[in-house]
């Protein structure tokens, strides 16, 4: 380990870790759904099928194979690709392949790249505008704090975090679409068609989604920054004869960052596959409603597939969000 | 219009304070203060905590407001207006005209930034510099207080530095902008004694060379002598005493300083009450212990980290304690004194060596031996009543009675000077000095035989700290207790202890009778920390300084 030091060092051990913590995701979801009760061999097949066929299909799925050996092809898979049997015909699956629909017979990785754009263009979009307002109504109401104007943007983020995301889309789309029709109804574009009416159409969504997530996040930058303006350094530089604006967005807003940056990371990588709701309001083919539909008929391949991608922007975000932490403040290197 | 610009102006002081009081809600924190500072003067405010010292050094820099403080009478620093000028006005005042320098510099600096670029900004905002001058200007001022390197170390950040560093940082900050007037808020208290004195040092040479005016700030009366040349004790948030600092701390004419001066433990006084030890070898100088040994400690090693990064805390110590004796052990921080004291007690596993209780090797605790900690906020438990505190070790040893528990704990409660009524009450009620009491009752509540002493009375005002090591030494004549006193204080230190043992990184460098170590040091480091003691004479301190100085510049 001495070999690196600093903050190479720092970057190599977070990746590995990141790396452990993916495998171990892999290994409880894989055995939480694959391990659970219930037929999936008659599910797959369908409620009319005879005791043989069903037999057939387990055996296609390899669904009589023991649980460790089915997981290390599934490792097997990731790794180096493998090859399958459609029954008529021999595929490949080349790697990182995370397996075969049940339903479909089409391949996991094909579901998600086809499904994977529409969700990291909606929660990109909506993390831009989360962050600024959010950030934002934090800074000013710690600020400003105890006056009017803290109050009402306090009553306001409350009513944010309270309104629940289809109520919030809904009334944007009635007012702005319905009544007085000053954007189309939402219909996703791919970026690479047309950036132009892919901003325009992904409005809405981003906007419902960000307001939500903004309330949290102007609570906590609230608290954080009113620890941080109560902090030593602060009343140095204003002792000093600093501007207000210099101590609040310079010193103060510096040290209120690291919780931001923490709960970013997190709702980043869980609205990859979580923002359902938002998906479903607007009618956005993402990773969320693929993955509702997929556990909804038992798509074990889907399902094990997608979680597993969702865990990988949850993981990579937040190893990001470390190495952040660390650039900003080389201590953390040190601890 | 009234706070005109009248800085260049020689005739005015430089500081003038009539009739100040602050209010924060019912409280009164200064009452009815005035003063005045002429230019290049030293003035320090000394006082216990809550006697509204750091609150006038606040006031000078209009700092109170828009906080909800009350503030009445007049403040004129610099020619400027403190109570009637603009917030524009008072941002030109602040730092530029009349610079502060706060108490703790590990959390007086922003832990984001490179200190070069927290002095270049400050600097920034005054003169309207550009960048590259700020920076320039910044590496200036580092070495002018003396940061070796200051082009390097200017880019580095706070906790890069070492406290002392951190100190001459925030200086060097208050000098960027050559102000008229230096209020320091306890610069040395975070600080240990020869950085302190370093620091001392390094103010009282750029005031000679700047002719700037000081306002010093300080519980610590022996800080002040070596720094001003007016004192102003405050109590209550009002003056009890002011005048020329040789006259005040000679002859103090007000009933309360002479107290104050009282409790100040004095190091080259020798021990004021003896412990029994001491007492069946009287006169002969020699060291003769009569008491049997209840603890010693051989060869006690202790290690932090592993590999590369393993940290010595302790290294190689031996350590004897009969019964009825004090021993104290002194050292700057990190020396390894408190973990020494907790492998004595038995809170921490030595890496190499042992301790012996009685005579019989020990491992972990033991009901005999306990500790009374440093913090006495954090060391009790705030939501529950400090009775049931008292009572953890009796239940701890089976005790189920609860009546009987309850009279045991209402007899040490009083036997610590306390009130049986307080057995319901919670830590926040009780001041620093009786929450102490409390953790001293509570070391008691075992019956031991040895209390080890973490910093007992660091955290304390003088004049309870006397108190405190008053009933200490009580309890000891009393219940025949060995005492290990670890403390960084060296005045308190010779004050309790038989005998003393100096550490240093991790050693033991010196160890004998209280009258010897203190009397005629041995070891280089321990006449260095010596010197290092300030003086509560001004004349003494004088000569102290000359002779520091001597060895730096040959």
């Amino acid at each position: 380990m001495s070999a690196f030091s600093g903050l190479t060092g720092f970057v190599l051990r977070r990746a590995v870790g990141a790396l452990a913590t993916l495998l171990a995701l892999s290994v409880i979801v894989y055995v939480v759904f694959y391990a659970a009760p219930g037929d999936v061999a008659q599910i797959t097949c369908g409620p009319r099928c005879s005791p043989e066929q069903v037999h057939q299909v387990a055996q296609q799925l390899r669904l009589d194979d023991p649980l460790h050996v089915r997981y290390w092809h599934f490792l097997q898979g990731i790794v180096a690709g493998h090859d399958y049997s459609t029954g008529t015909s021999v595929e490949h699956c080349p790697a990182p392949c995370l397996g075969v629909s049940y339903q479909s017979g089409r391949q996991v990785m094909d579901i998600i790249t086809a499904k994977l754009p529409v969700s990291l263009s909606l929660v990109s979009g909506a993390m831009v505008l989360w962050l600024v307002l959010g950030v934002g109504t934090g800074v000013l109401s710690a600020w400003r704090r105890g006056r009017i104007s803290e109050r009402v943007l306090t009553a306001v983020t409350l009513a944010g975090t309270a309104t629940p995301v289809f109520v919030i889309g809904l009334v944007l789309m009635i007012v702005v679409c319905g009544e007085f029709q000053w954007l189309p109804f939402p219909q996703y574009v791919s970026l690479t068609d047309d950036p132009e009416q892919w901003a325009w159409n992904l409005l809405l969504p981003w906007l419902s989604l960000a307001l939500i997530e903004a309330a949290t996040f102007a609570r906590l930058t609230r608290a954080a920054m009113l620890e941080t303006l109560a902090e030593d350094h602060i009343r140095t530089f204003r002792a000093y004869g600093v501007g207000e604006r210099s101590v609040v967005g310079r010193h103060a807003l510096r040290g209120a960052l690291a919780p931001v940056i923490a709960l970013n990371a997190n709702n980043l990588g869980s609205a990859v596959g979580g923002a359902v709701l938002t998906e479903t309001l607007f009618g956005l083919p993402g990773i969320g409603q693929e993955l509702v539909h997929a556990v909804d008929v038992v798509d074990l391949p889907v399902v094990v597939g997608m979680v597993l991608i969702v865990g990988f922007f949850v993981v990579v975000a937040n190893t990001v969000a470390d190495v952040l932490f660390a650039v900003a403040d080389r201590r953390v290197v040190l601890a | 219009m009234s706070a005109i610009d009248s800085a260049g102006d020689a005739r005015t002081d430089l500081v003038e304070v009539t009739d100040l009081s602050v209010e924060f809600g019912p409280v009164r924190a200064v009452d009815g203060l005035s003063f005045r500072l002429g230019r290049g003067a030293a003035l320090a405010l000394v006082g216990e905590s809550g006697s509204g010292k750091s609150t006038v050094a606040a006031a000078l820099l209009g700092l109170h407001h828009g906080t909800g403080a009350r503030v009445r009478g007049s403040v004129t620093v610099a020619g400027t207006d403190v109570q009637r000028a603009s917030g524009e006005e008072l941002r030109r005042l602040r730092g530029a005209r009349a610079a502060m320098v706060f108490q703790d510099p590990l959390s007086s600096l922003d832990p984001y930034y490179a200190v070069g670029d927290q002095i270049a900004e400050v600097y920034r905002v005054h003169t309207r510099a550009s960048r590259r001058a700020a920076r320039a200007r910044a590496v200036q001022v580092l070495e002018r207080v003396g940061i070796p390197d200051a082009a390097r170390r200017s880019r580095s950040r706070p906790h890069e530095f070492s406290g002392g560093m951190r100190q001459r940082a925030l200086i060097a900050m208050a000098l960027a902008c050559e102000p008229d007037l230096l209020i320091a808020d306890e610069p040395t208290t975070a600080l240990d004694v020869t950085v302190q004195a370093q620091i001392l040092d390094l103010l009282h040479t750029l005031r000679e060379e700047s002719g700037m005016g000081l306002l010093l700030v300080t519980h610590d009366v022996g800080v002040a002598a070596e720094s001003v040349d007016e004192v102003l004790v405050m109590r209550d948030g009002r003056a009890v005493e002011h005048g020329p600092v040789a006259a005040v701390l000679r002859a103090p004419s007000a009933a309360y300083t002479r107290e104050l001066l009282g409790a100040v433990p004095r190091v080259d006084a020798p021990r004021a009450v003896t412990g029994k030890a001491a007492e069946k070898a009287p006169g002969t100088g020699e060291v003769v212990m009569a008491g049997e040994v209840v603890l010693e400690a051989t060869g006690l090693r202790r290690e932090f980290g592993r590999g590369g990064r393993a940290l010595t805390a302790v290294d190689d110590v031996s350590l004897t304690l009969h019964r009825g004796e004090t021993v104290g052990v002194v050292g700057e921080s990190g020396s390894g004194k408190t973990t020494l004291g907790r492998m004595l007690v038995g809170l921490l596993q030595p890496t190499a060596g042992e301790v012996r209780f009685e005579g019989r090797a020990r491992h972990g605790t033991h009901p005999a031996v306990q500790m009374v900690f440093q913090d006495p906020v954090s060391s009790l438990n705030p939501r529950r009543g400090v009775g049931e505190s008292i009572a953890d070790p009796l239940r701890a040893r089976g005790e189920r009675d609860e009546g009987r528990i309850r009279r045991r704990v209402i007899e040490l409660l009083e036997r610590v000077g306390l009130e049986g009524a307080h057995y319901d009450r919670y830590p926040h009620e009780f001041s620093g000095g009786q929450r102490q009491r409390v953790g001293i009752a509570r070391a008691l509540a075992a019956d031991p035989r040895v209390i080890v002493c973490d910093e007992p009375v660091s955290a304390l005002d003088v004049t309870t700290q006397a108190q405190v090591v008053a009933l200490l030494g009580e309890l000891q004549r009393e219940l025949g207790i060995a005492l290990v006193f670890v403390a960084h204080d060296l005045a308190v230190v010779r004050q309790v202890s038989d005998r003393v043992a100096v550490m240093h990184r991790g050693r033991i460098v010196e160890e004998g009778p209280a009258e010897e170590v203190y009397g005629a040091p041995r070891d280089a480091y321990t006449r260095q920390l010596l010197a290092a003691v300030p003086a509560l004479d001004p004349e003494v301190a004088a000569r102290r300084r000359a002779a520091r100085r001597e060895p730096a510049t040959a």
